[in-house]
């Protein structure tokens, strides 16, 4: 399926500001698979992706658990607990 | 004129305009609750003499529509306004504007610091503080989890903090 990836903070300054990808998922395409797979694009995405790392997820702008499913064509973003106001 | 009631921008902003634009010609307004948020420099702990605010353009403000509707179900807001700085801001300088009008005070001052915590853990902002020693990410805190949670609303966001998968439901 194609996604659109977005990092922002920490993330975005380790791993750029994302972009269109083609994504083969395996038995089930849930954010959590994404960011597994994404861990083995390199090692700069293992470390800022690792399980013990606090990361959110945004699936088409909105807050999503890492259990959600992913459709062809979602912006799926990662990033930093958020620290506004 | 009137502007849209959640704004995310790079200047500063006139709270006295903005109280008064959210009152308009409304005689059925009887309270006006704001809460300002600057950015804090130099304390006891910390010298911190300016902030980067970075956001995700297009979600921010959904977000924050969506925490108003939430603060509109909970409570009597007659109107609201939420105006939240992104960029490099100096010490001193504001950060956020969030404003509830309502018929009494109660309504109000609840709605307004309902929003300011839902703001806190939910909308996806990010500041990085300039100090003598360098930049750095600030980390989110456990205690602005905890008062999301005070009204019920699970949020997730600062590692070792509630549980709850950042919805709100």
């Amino acid at each position: 399926m194609k996604l659109t990836l977005r990092y922002f903070a920490s993330l975005r300054e380790s791993l750029g500001a994302g972009g269109e990808i083609e994504w083969a998922p395996g038995a089930e395409a849930t954010a959590a698979a994404l960011r597994t797979w994404l861990r083995a694009q390199s090692p700069a995405h293992a470390q800022a992706l690792a399980p013990e790392r606090a990361v959110r997820v945004a699936v088409d702008q909105a807050l999503a658990d890492e259990s959600a499913l992913l459709h062809d064509g979602a912006e799926v973003a990662f990033f930093p607990p958020v620290t506004g106001g | 004129m009137s502007l849209a009631r959640v704004r995310i921008q790079e200047d500063d902003f006139d709270v006295g305009a903005e109280l008064a634009a959210l009152q308009g010609d409304r005689t059925d307004i009887g309270a006006v609750a704001s809460f300002v948020g600057c950015v804090r420099g130099h304390t006891v702990q910390d010298d911190v003499s300016a902030l980067t605010l970075e956001h995700y353009p297009g979600m921010t403000e959904r977000a924050i529509e969506a925490m108003i509707v939430q603060a509109e179900e909970r409570f009597g807001v007659l109107g609201a306004r939420v105006v939240h700085r992104v960029g490099r801001l100096l010490a001193g300088e504001r950060i956020v504007l969030v404003a509830v009008a309502s018929s009494h005070r109660r309504d109000a001052f609840q709605a307004c610091e309902f929003l300011m915590d839902y703001l806190k853990t939910q909308a996806p902002f990010w500041k990085k503080e300039s100090t003598p020693d360098g930049e750095r990410w600030v980390d989110a805190r456990v205690s602005d989890d905890e008062a999301l949670a005070r009204w019920g609303v699970a949020s997730g966001n600062a590692p070792g903090g509630q549980g709850g998968d950042g919805r709100g439901r």
